[in-house]
């Protein structure tokens, strides 16, 4: 679905993604450990083509598509969807007409309002998201639970091929976590993907794991299974350093 | 994706009828000219003295040295009154095909048949069409062009005429006591509720004219009021100038809402001034959209004259390429309890200019006074300008003023996160504008609302 290789980015003069290289299959779930200040954000960004960071070498590929020609908006068309680590506020457009309109534009059909209103409440139901908020501003004066929340009401409405998860439970308490890691896994089956950037096992509970990267300066120094997620939380980071 | 937005054209607000006006003045201001002027319109005898002496106060006052620049107007090349080929009728069919046809284009005997009680159609210089509902003038409502209100009205209108913005005030105010011709006159009665709004369109067909059209609003106690006008002309290369002026009358209790949605073509100078006075618990409610014009200077001013007067002013004005508009509002509070709201929005693009400029007065008469002003301003790239010039002037005891201003750069975060959820740059540009004045847009009625949509559609397409 998604390939990433030798990966070079750089934000003005400073390099921050150095070489990195990943695979994903369909219905593979990828996690992704390290540091803070590491990259793994702005790899993110960069699979969406943020303009803020420049490529200087490498390629990616989604479902064998060369993805750098293509803008945003027309990458998320063809099915990739992140999760930001920071949602932004937009004032003045509401929740409701925000995801309609997305939905609108990713599946290039009519939506209906009625239809699409009754969707979308139940689906705040099932991430005890008040039902009020579908008419509140996007992210406007969310809590930071909220505001993930509100992302994985998006993943669900929007149902994509590639779902990039950037510490979509950071900051989150015990049951909010539990909220968004049930949403996670009621999206993913075997044909969709997940990449999901975490410090935290808890999130990963009901989804089965292909494989665990460990990311570190720029690139992934270590790829393996889900037994890396309890060796990073048990040593460290400083355990894998000079691994690569 | 245009989804729940109409599109529509600008071509619609373009389109230059022939200039088949019967009669117009030479280019310029003299004594003359403002003699034939007033004798074509069979000017009462006070009326023609009213413009004399306005125009030697035209001649001693300087243009303001403040604002926008202004420079580029030679009044020497003004044409100020372009009499249309047509007569004022009551039935669109027999209106003149091709001036019906412009009304037409901009929805305006539509709109009559659906959401209007009354419509005034004025063409260049002169009204060609005015309706009033039957019920409405059964109930005593007045609603006719200036010149008619001159002749059926003369005590009225000579009690009020240019009081409230005497021609002293400022060159243009000078001007327009000189020269005005058409608008519209409205006069409520005690205690009617006039549920349904009334219209007046104001259009500028004749290349290199001027249009001073005199609104002239009275709204007795506790009487209701909706007034709606509009204003338009086709892009020529030379500069028309617009100096209308409105005159709104509050009287105790009784409430006016004058709604303006001003699309000028990008050759009009725009000196409009306009000023209402508010009586005892009375409500003047301002909406103001500024698209069009090359430059403006626009300020509505509220006067609250009477205890427990209230001012309500919501404005959005949007500057795209080659534009200077410098709007704003102005709220005197001259009696006790008296209190105000100013909300605007400013958006600037392509080089643009907006200023966003207000007063607020509070006399020492005026204890307990309450004033907000929220105002802000959207750049939409680095090219584009935006200022905000708020003055408080606060005298009064026990005043409660409260002001907040923001100016900003549209986000490009904001915009990659549209994009990352599949809109498209345009879209997602279009979505953050209308989200900007989305506050302001849902105090509106909705046919409004979606014209106000419309104009900022069409602006950020800027095929201009
Ligand atoms: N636009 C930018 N300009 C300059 N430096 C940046 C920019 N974006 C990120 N960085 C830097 O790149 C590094 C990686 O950031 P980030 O991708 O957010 O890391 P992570 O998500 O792993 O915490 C950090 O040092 C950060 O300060
Ligand atoms: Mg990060």
């Amino acid at each position: 679905m998604l390939e990433i290789k030798n990966l070079h980015v750089k934000a003005g003069d400073k390099e921050i993604l150095r070489g990195v290289d990943l695979k994903v299959g369909a219905g593979e779930v990828h996690v992704i450990l390290g540091p803070n200040g590491s990259g793994k954000s702005t790899l993110m960004n960069v699979i969406l083509g943020h303009p803020k960071y420049q490529i200087t070498s490498g390629e990616i590929f989604f479902n064998g598509e060369d993805l750098t020609a293509l803008k945003t908006f027309e990458r998320a068309r063809r099915g990739i969807f992140l999760s930001f680590q920071n949602p932004e506020e937009i004032p003045g457009i509401t929740v409701e007409n925000m995801l309609r309109t997305a939905k609108q534009a990713v599946t290039g059909e009519k939506i209906k309002i009625l239809a699409f209103h009754k969707e979308l409440l139940a689906l705040m139901n099932e991430l005890q998201i008040n039902p009020e908020y579908a008419n509140r501003y996007m992210n406007v004066g969310f809590s930071g639970g909220e505001k993930k929340r509100n992302e994985i009401l998006q993943l669900l409405t929007l149902q994509p091929k590639l779902a990039l998860l950037d510490e979509t439970d950071s900051g989150l308490d015990v049951d909010a976590v539990e909220i968004v890691s049930s949403g996670v896994a009621k999206f993913h089956n075997e044909n969709n993907s997940c990449i999901i950037i975490t410090h935290n096992a808890q999130i990963l509970k009901h989804l089965p794991v292909s494989s665990v990267h460990i990311f570190l300066d720029g690139k992934i120094i270590l790829h393996g299974g889900a037994e890396l997620v309890g060796k990073v939380s048990e040593h460290g980071y400083a355990h894998f350093e000079g691994k690569s | 994706m245009k989804n729940y937005i109409q599109d529509i054209e600008r071509a619609l607000y373009d389109v230059r009828d022939e200039d088949k006006s019967i009669y117009k003045s030479d280019a310029g201001l003299t004594e003359e000219i403002i003699r034939d002027i007033s004798a074509r319109k069979k000017d009462p005898a006070w009326m023609l003295e009213f413009r004399l002496k306005s125009l030697e106060v035209y001649k001693k006052i300087e243009l303001p040295t403040w604002g926008a620049d202004i420079s580029e107007l030679n009044m020497d090349e003004i044409v100020t009154y372009v009499k249309p080929n047509a007569a004022q009728v009551s039935d669109w069919s027999q209106v003149p095909a091709e001036i019906k046809k412009t009304f037409d284009r901009l929805g305006i005997p539509d709109a009559e048949k659906k959401s209007l009680a009354g419509v005034g159609a004025q063409y260049d210089s002169e009204v060609v069409y005015h309706s009033i509902q039957k019920r409405l003038t059964d109930l005593g409502v007045v609603y006719t062009d200036m010149e008619t209100a001159l002749v059926e009205h003369e005590d009225i209108v000579r009690e009020y005429f240019m009081t409230l913005v005497p021609p002293k005030d400022h060159k243009f105010a000078a001007l327009h006591g000189a020269v005005w011709s058409g608008g519209s006159f409205v006069y409520v009665p005690a205690g009617v509720d006039v549920k349904i709004p009334l219209q007046s369109y104001f259009r500028l067909n004749a290349a290199g004219a001027g249009q001073f059209e005199h609104t002239l609003i009275i709204v007795e106690p506790n009487a209701k009021l909706h007034f709606i006008e509009g204003c338009s002309a086709p892009k020529y290369n030379v500069t028309n100038l617009h100096a209308g002026c409105v005159e709104l009358f509050v009287k105790e209790g009784a409430r006016l809402r004058y709604s303006t949605i001003e699309n000028w073509s990008r050759n009009m100078m725009n000196l409009n001034t306009k000023r209402a006075l508010v009586e005892r618990n009375g409500l003047i409610e301002w909406v103001s959209g500024s698209f069009g014009s090359h430059v403006s200077m626009l300020y509505p001013c509220s006067v609250l004259h009477g205890e427990g007067a209230r001012a309500e002013f919501t404005g959005v004005t949007f500057a795209g390429k080659g534009q200077n508009l410098d709007t704003g509002a102005i709220v005197v509070h001259a009696a006790p309890k008296t209190s105000a709201n100013i909300n605007t929005r400013t958006i600037s693009k392509s080089g643009g200019a907006a200023t966003y400029r207000s007063a607020v007065k509070v006399t020492k008469n005026a204890p307990y006074a309450k004033c907000s002003v929220n105002c802000e301003s959207l750049m939409l790239d680095d090219e584009s300008r935006s200022d905000t010039l708020p003055v408080m002037d606060v005298e009064g005891d026990e005043a409660d003023i409260g002001h907040e201003a923001k100016i900003g750069r549209i986000s490009e975060e904001a915009i990659f996160y549209l994009m990352a959820r599949g809109i498209s740059e345009e879209e997602a540009r279009a979505m953050i504008v209308r989200g900007f004045v989305e506050p302001i847009a849902k105090e509106l009625p909705l046919e409004y609302a979606v014209e106000m949509n419309n104009l900022i559609n069409l602006e950020l397409e800027g095929q201009l």
